[in-house]
């Protein structure tokens, strides 16, 4: 038996830590700096400290690139349906309708009209938060109406893209969106509307090797991930580890794959720079 | 007599030794009735065999090793084939093979991905997974046969592209991409064909067309059963029920409108009967150019990026 006993507690334990009203703080990625959201936003959801890109949603990404007002959204209501009755370990049409519940999004990529600094353009933007960005039907389908529209309006085109790839649960037909989307964009290219790509973290898979790689200019943010085979994927076929900065942004400028890197606070300028000196 | 055999084979083959066996005394026995019966036996196992495929044993019998590959198509069914070599750049990709053939009276260009038989073809053909080199040559040898008026022909499998360190590199995705774009819009005929494994942006990077026709024993989907069990069940063993899920055969495809029309195989597939398997697709083949023949050129391409526009499934 213990001869020293504890008389009573003197410690007193804290039964819940006291949450941060929710979502007000952010902890960077890259350093582990703690930045506050309102601060976060101001900076574009860059860290202030080393400059790690948050990954953002496509309401936020549209919010800094097309000028405040001018977005109309197009297919708003276009939704998955489950047409190969997939199972895995969940249902494919309850991972939809989970994923639509927990982000309030119907799919991956939204698209409509909007303007950059008055500049007319038909633009996307991707949401990795939704099934992981993945692209299925409805995101080939979304993306080939948004080509359609620029060539039919005659607007330059801008998709920011963020995918792990192909959605596996649409089988084959996933796979068709690439050659859907590619397709659309030798239309497109035909008629000489321009088209930017711009590559956030992370751009890869199906997404990489369809149309975020065909932009007439390619832009990436600092740091993205972009490849074709995920990294995990590649370190166990060479039986190697990977070296330092493998597949991000800077990598692919180095070999060739992107025209720049641009800090995302400074997207837009460099969007409209472009714009003007090939479109307007 | 098949050199290696799957599990569900195994009771065809073994009955067909034992008639091999038998013919051998049947010299001096009389016991031709008996071997009739045999051989009535062994049709009708082979029917039900092969009628009740799972669609794990389709992927199965697409990957057997002595299935026929491109060149074996080339060389069973074309005449005058002129391999030509590299994308230009980097070097010759020999997971990929093409050049000039005839095929009857057609001239025309083929291309394809190409495996080996053994270890070491194997590791020369890289397993039939191509480099970003591989796809330029393609797309270089396929300008070759715009720039000169002669329709396509390709065929279709690979395990997938390389995810190598190199392939990375020299832009893997890129170029995938770019093959899709450019193939959309090539001002010649296009058919394509899965001749045995099509995995996924591997195989649809040589992949675009007029026609996509698919032999009776192959598969062609987004990712191989094994990732994607791999993936969704974090674990490999789930290969089965990701084949079922992924519904990936040549019926399921016609079903879902990804391909025009499925390629008959001789029984049991085409290894068992290679020559013949060879015939059926060669008259498939000049049936749909000759088809396509009778299409002007821009109604084809708009017809083409129309067809690829319809795939896919969505409510709004």
């Amino acid at each position: 038996m213990a001869w020293f006993r504890r008389s009573k507690a003197s410690i007193e334990t804290v039964p819940q830590r006291k949450e941060t009203p929710d979502g007000m703080w952010s902890k960077c990625d890259g350093c582990g700096e703690i930045i506050h959201r309102k601060q976060l936003e101001l900076q574009f959801f860059t860290c202030i400290k080393c400059n790690y890109h948050f990954r953002i949603g496509s309401k936020e990404y549209l919010t800094i690139l097309v000028d405040e007002g001018s977005f109309k959204e197009m297919d708003r209501k276009m939704r998955s349906t489950d047409m190969l009755d997939f199972k895995d370990t969940k249902q494919y049409r309850d991972r939809i309708k989970d994923s639509i519940r927990k982000t309030g999004l119907n799919d991956a990529v939204r698209t409509g009209l909007g303007k950059i600094n008055g500049i007319e353009v038909v633009v996307g933007a991707m949401d990795f938060s939704f099934i992981g960005g993945s692209m299925g039907s409805v995101v080939g389908e979304k993306v080939a109406r948004a080509i359609d529209k620029a060539r039919k309006s005659k607007r330059p085109l801008i998709i920011v893209s963020s995918s792990g790839g192909a959605r596996m649960m649409e089988g084959a037909l996933s796979l068709m969106q690439l050659a859907k989307t590619s397709a659309r964009l030798a239309q497109l290219s035909d008629a000489e509307i321009p088209y930017i790509s711009v590559m956030t973290d992370p751009t890869t898979g199906g997404v990489t090797a369809s149309y975020a790689m065909l932009g007439d200019i390619n832009i990436a943010e600092p740091g993205a991930l972009i490849g074709f085979a995920g990294p995990r994927v590649i370190k166990q076929t060479i039986g190697k580890d990977l070296p330092e900065g493998f597949q991000r942004a800077e990598f692919q400028l180095e070999h060739g794959f992107v025209d720049m890197v641009v800090h995302r606070k400074e997207m837009k300028e460099t969007i409209t720079k472009l714009l003007r000196l090939i479109w307007e | 007599m098949p050199k290696a055999v799957i599990e569900f084979e195994k009771p065809i083959v073994e009955l067909e030794q034992k008639i091999d066996e038998m013919r051998q005394y049947s010299e001096r026995l009389d016991i031709s009735g008996e071997i009739k019966i045999l051989e009535e036996k062994v049709e009708e196992l082979r029917k039900a065999i092969y009628n009740g495929l799972t669609r794990w044993q389709k992927v199965q019998l697409a990957r057997h090793p002595d299935r026929p590959y491109t060149l074996d198509y080339i060389n069973t069914i074309m005449t005058d084939f002129v391999e030509l070599h590299g994308d230009r750049c980097v070097r010759d990709d020999k997971a990929i093979v093409g050049g000039f053939a005839r095929l009857e009276r057609e001239i025309v260009m083929v291309i394809g991905h190409q495996k080996g038989r053994d270890t070491k073809s194997n590791l020369y053909r890289n397993f039939g997974m191509p480099n970003p080199e591989g796809y330029r040559k393609a797309l270089r040898l396929m300008k070759l046969a715009a720039k000169f008026g002669k329709p396509i022909i390709t065929m279709l499998d690979t395990p997938g592209a390389f995810p190598g360190l190199e392939a990375e590199e020299r832009g893997q995705a890129e170029s995938i991409a770019r093959n899709l774009f450019e193939m959309s819009h090539l001002p010649v005929p296009i058919i394509v064909v899965i001749i045995g494994e099509g995995a996924s942006g591997g195989a649809l990077g040589i992949g675009v067309g007029d026609r996509i026709l698919m032999m009776e024993n192959t598969w062609y989907s987004v990712i191989s059963p094994e990732s994607c069990s791999s993936i969704l069940w974090r674990s490999w063993d789930f290969k089965e029920q990701a084949a079922e899920a992924l519904k990936l055969t040549a019926p399921d495809l016609l079903a879902q409108g990804i391909i025009d029309r499925i390629v008959p195989e001789p029984l049991g597939g085409a290894h068992r009967d290679p020559v013949q398997g060879a015939e059926i697709l060669k008259g498939i083949l000049l049936e749909e150019l000759k088809k396509l023949r009778k299409v002007r050129i821009h109604k084809l391409i708009e017809k083409r990026i129309e067809k690829f526009g319809k795939m896919g499934e969505w409510e709004e």
